[in-house]
Order: structure tokens, then C-alpha cells, then sequence
């Protein structure tokens, strides 16, 4: 059973956004994403200041059995990359809702509303 | 020693019996008729074992033993004996890079020590476990460049040996990443030039030392002006020179690519050679090929094991960087045995003499009055002359006296014109360079 956290924004791509401020948002994989992964030992990230497109891959979680893009669930500009995940990228196994990937700047927050909530999201994942 | 045994008519009898068929064309049937050949191969009827010996002996008398000058990427160094004594062990010579790699230990080791040779030559931080050859390696350079910049532009030097800007531009082609020149003064990289056409769109520029005149070009400069432009610096050298050149660490390169034929391998006809690739930690990940690592196991004894090999090659091949799945691996066993008895000491005498014989043949030419030097540049072992003797007229007097090079560089376009290359390795002795002379001396 997958873990889910109420409030989270969730894509179909197993992205999860959490609304930090106004316009300001974080953004990870889900639980079920990385227990599909199994352990994860790369994670490809962009760097500050680039921008994400929504539906547009934006970087990379590469595992002992896989290796899947990663799917921007909005559009924005990149404020924050979490660097720990570079040297630690069995951190996303541990705690994938703790340990975000990026932090972004909105540049259309309306597309939040296309997002899934906590309960579509644990419907479309059954 | 022998381990491949063919199938008896027992063996294969006893399979038939099992799949419940009665010839091997029964597997075969599921294939359309129309695609299957029905004719006869027309291969010649089998020779007698004398019959056989005989007509290869009568083969290789068409090979010429030549004595070479020529350079331009293929040198005639020296190959001690134990490289082929090494080499053609059948553990080496016959294997396949293993599926389960941990398996081969000694396959493992000798990798693990090419790239550590590649790694002090270049002075960089990560050499893979080789490439198929040179001019690849450095196409594949431009594709890191690339992917770590995220940008699709490659700014090559016009001093970079044209066949090699070949296959770069062929590898670019594919990947929708375009290229420019950066054009060349007095026979070397035009710093001018590379300061102008740098911006956003650059993700690498590519030179290459010494480069196709043989220049010794000097790099001051470069790897701040292409850093603060956030490209990458590849220099691309033969390994040989690096035994006594500046490393492309030391000339600030990001990543380090070439030819390793130079190393123990034959100057033969279409190879195989090897090319190396080297490169800072930073870029590992979008680094082509494998790296091979050595740890411990669960006992505490030493083990070698395949340590990385970017994923996506194997499982997301439509976005990886490179498609490489391999490696040179009997090539880099080649490297690996030449290098450890060469030494270091021994790399630095070979290219001393490759200096000294060049030099002296250089101030010979000269003194002919019939060879001209246009650009007065420091050089190695080759180093490239002027003429007004026809290139066909120089290529036949030396063929009929058994030497093959100075090379023209006609071939490569029309600025090349009466331009040639000649190269001396540790090989050439005196009289050889001297005969060399003498027969150009004659010619107009």
C-alpha cells in the first residue's frame, strides 16, 4: 500500500506538488513511484534557474532496475535544486515526500487545478 | 586449451529426437519461402592443407615491408615481443567482454589498469575502459559536451586532423547538433577566432595537439575563455605525446580524447586501434562506456568489478548520449602490456628519439633548398613541408625504394596543396633518414 500525504498535488506521472506560498511549490515523486523504482542510485536534475514546462521531462531518477524521466506536473522557473540528492539518492526510497527535487517558481498556477487530489490520485494508482 | 567443441551427428541426432523434427531446416520453416536462398553458393571447391599453405604464401608475398614515415594520426613505434605473447593468450584474445562481468577477474584487472595509464597520462580525474578509436572518441566527446551543457554546438579547430572532423561531423549529423570552424593562423588554432564565435548555442570546442601540421600549439588562455562561456575544452592528442607534452589536464581541458594505436598496436590497415577518453569527475555520468572499479568482497579480498555504465545506454537507448555498449577491450590489454614495460622512462626515451630523428630529418630537408617550412612552429615527431615536387612523383621514387611517407596532405582539399607530412618515430634510424634525403634530394 502506498503511502500518500492529504494536500499534495499529484500527477499522472507520479510527481507530487506541495504549495509552499503563494506561487512557490515543491516538487518530488510519490511513494509509489519510487517502490515501483526500487532502490534509486542516480537522480538527473536541472539546475536553478532553468525552467520546467509542464508535461516536459525534466530530468531523470535512475534505478538498480529502471530508469524513468521525470515529468514536470507545472511550469515555472527552478528556484532550488535539493542537492543532497545527488550524493544521496536512496534518500527518495526512504522518505520521497520529505526529500523534494525541486523548488518552483509558478509561472501559471491555474495548472494546479489539473492535478489530482490525494483520493484521485490513490484511485488512479489502484 | 581448446574450448569449442562442434556438435557430433550424435549431438545433433539426439536434439532432432528431442524437438521431435527430423532435419535443422525444420527450425527454419517458419521463414518465407520467398526470402529463403535456394541457390547454390558458388564458393570454390576445398584446397589440399599444401594447396592452402601454398596459396597464402603466395598472398602474402603481394605485402610490401616498408619502411614508414607516415604519421597523421597511425605511427611506427616500437612493439615489444610480449605484447603478442600476452595478448594472444586465448583468455584475451578469443573472450568476449563477459555478461557477468565479476566472472573474469583478469579481464577486469587489465582495464582497471588501462584506465588508471590513461588517467596519469592525461592527468585527468576518469578515463573510461576505451573506445573503438580516436576520431569517435572525440565525436563522443562532442556529444558529452552537449548533454552536460545542455546546448548543440561543437566549435572545431581548423587544425584538426580532416578525417576525424569527418567523423565528428557525421556522429553530429544524427543528433541534430550542428558545428563550425574556428579558423586557423600561421598554422596553428586562431585564439581570435574561438574569443569571437563563442556564445550560448557552444557547448564544446575541440582542438587537437600536435595537431595536423604536427604544431605543438600552445592552449595559454583557452580554458578560461571557454569556461567563463560555461563550454566544455576537449583536446584531443595522441597518447604517445603525452609522455613528454603539457597533459590536457595541465592545458585545462575538461575532457581528454584520442588515438591509442601508438601504444603497441601494429600500423595496420584499418586497424583495430583504440581510442581513450578521460574527464573530470563532475561529467562521469554523461561520460560513454564503462568504468571498471576495484573493492573488496565480503571476505576482505581485493576484487575488480564493473563500477558504472550509465543505465540509459542499455535501457533508455533512445536518449542516451552515447550507444556505445562495449569497449576495446584486447586493444586496451595492448596499451596496458606496452605501458607497464615501457614505463615511464621508457614513454620519455621513446619520444626523445622520435624528436631527435625528427629534427634531424627536418634540418636535412631544409638543406635541400627543395622543402620549405611556412609556418616555423615547435613540433614532435612529425612535422609538416612545403614543396613543389609533384606528390605522386615523391610517393613512387620512395615506393620503389621501399619507404612509404612523407605523406601529402593533398587529399584533404585544396589549401593542403604541396604540403607533407613526415613523421619519425623511435624506430627510424639514422641511415634510414638519411637514405630517405637522399632520394628526395634527386627528385624536382
Amino acid at each position: 500500500m502506498s503511502k500518500l500525504v492529504e494536500g499534495l498535488y499529484y500527477s499522472k506521472s507520479h510527481e507530487w506538488v506541495k504549495v509552499l506560498q503563494e506561487n512557490q511549490v515543491l516538487i518530488g515523486i510519490t511513494d509509489f513511484a519510487q517502490s515501483e523504482l526500487g532502490d534509486v542510485v542516480f537522480v538527473d536534475l536541472p539546475e536553478a534557474g532553468d525552467s520546467i514546462s509542464q508535461e516536459a521531462e525534466f530530468g531523470a531518477v535512475e534505478s538498480v532496475k529502471a530508469a524513468s524521466d521525470l515529468i514536470a506536473p507545472v511550469s515555472g522557473e527552478i528556484l532550488e535544486v535539493n542537492d543532497e540528492l545527488v550524493g544521496e539518492p536512496e534518500l527518495l526510497n526512504q522518505d520521497p515526500y520529505k526529500n523534494w527535487l525541486l523548488k518552483v517558481e509558478l509561472s501559471n498556477p491555474d495548472e494546479l487545478d489539473e492535478l489530482l487530489s490525494a483520493e484521485a490520485y490513490e484511485e488512479f494508482i489502484k | 586449451m581448446f574450448k569449442y567443441f562442434p556438435h557430433t551427428k550424435a549431438d545433433v541426432d539426439s536434439m532432432l529426437k528431442t524437438l521431435n523434427i527430423k532435419s535443422i531446416d525444420e527450425l527454419y520453416k517458419d521463414i518465407p519461402e520467398t526470402v529463403v536462398f535456394n541457390k547454390d553458393y558458388d564458393i570454390p571447391s576445398f584446397m589440399s592443407e599444401t594447396e592452402l599453405r601454398s596459396h597464402f604464401a603466395d598472398l602474402s608475398k603481394k605485402n610490401q615491408e616498408l619502411t614508414l614515415f607516415s604519421g597523421l594520426g597511425i605511427y611506427d613505434h616500437y612493439q615489444p615481443a610480449v605484447i603478442n605473447a600476452i595478448t594472444s593468450r586465448q583468455e584475451f584474445m578469443t573472450s568476449y567482454t563477459p555478461y557477468q562481468p565479476e566472472i573474469s577477474q583478469g579481464t577486469l584487472q587489465y582495464i582497471f589498469e588501462y584506465q588508471s595509464m590513461i588517467q596519469t597520462l592525461t592527468g585527468m580525474d576518469v578515463s573510461n575502459a576505451s573506445m573503438y578509436d580516436g576520431a569517435t572518441s572525440t565525436a563522443e566527446a562532442c556529444f558529452m559536451a552537449c548533454a552536460v551543457t545542455k546546448r548543440n554546438k561543437i566549435l572545431i579547430s581548423e587544425t584538426l586532423n580532416p578525417n576525424i572532423v569527418n567523423v565528428i561531423k557525421t556522429y553530429l549529423k544524427f543528433k541534430d547538433l550542428t558545428w563550425d570552424f574556428i579558423a586557423e593562423k600561421n598554422g596553428e588554432t586562431d585564439f581570435a577566432d574561438l574569443e569571437n564565435k563563442l556564445d550560448d548555442s557552444i557547448a564544446g570546442v575541440v582542438v587537437q595537439k600536435t595537431n595536423i601540421y604536427g604544431i605543438i600549439e600552445d592552449y595559454q588562455g583557452y580554458s578560461e575563455t571557454i569556461k567563463a562561456n560555461k563550454s566544455l575544452f576537449i583536446i584531443n592528442s595522441d597518447i604517445s605525446t603525452l609522455g613528454v607534452l603539457k597533459s590536457p589536464k595541465e592545458d585545462g581541458a575538461d575532457i581528454a580524447s584520442g588515438e591509442c594505436q601508438s601504444l603497441g598496436m601494429p600500423p595496420a590497415f584499418g586497424g583495430p586501434t583504440l581510442g581513450y577518453l578521460a574527464t573530470d569527475k563532475a561529467y562521469v555520468r554523461k561520460m560513454p562506456g564503462r568504468i571498471c572499479g576495484y573493492t573488496h568482497d565480503l571476505e576482505g579480498r581485493r576484487a575488480f568489478v564493473l563500477t558504472l555504465q550509465a543505465r540509459e545506454q542499455h535501457i533508455r537507448r533512445s536518449k542516451a548520449n552515447s550507444n556505445i555498449c562495449s569497449n576495446q577491450s584486447l586493444m586496451a590489454l595492448f596499451v596496458t602490456v606496452y605501458l607497464s614495460l615501457m614505463g615511464k622512462n621508457g614513454l620519455v626515451k621513446v619520444n626523445e628519439l622520435s624528436y631527435q630523428g625528427s629534427h634531424y630529418l627536418y634540418d636535412r630537408l631544409l638543406e635541400t633548398g627543395k622543402f620549405k617550412d611556412r609556418f616555423n612552429k615547435p613540433f614532435l615527431k612529425e612535422f609538416t613541408l612545403e614543396t613543389s615536387i609533384a606528390p605522386e612523383t615523391i610517393q613512387t621514387a620512395l615506393l620503389q625504394k621501399g619507404i612509404f611517407g612523407g605523406v601529402s596532405l593533398d587529399v584533404f582539399g585544396e589549401k593542403y596543396s604541396g604540403l607533407i607530412n613526415f613523421t619519425v618515430t623511435e624506430k627510424r634510424t639514422k641511415k634510414e633518414i638519411d637514405q630517405l634525403v637522399e632520394i628526395l634530394e634527386a627528385l624536382s
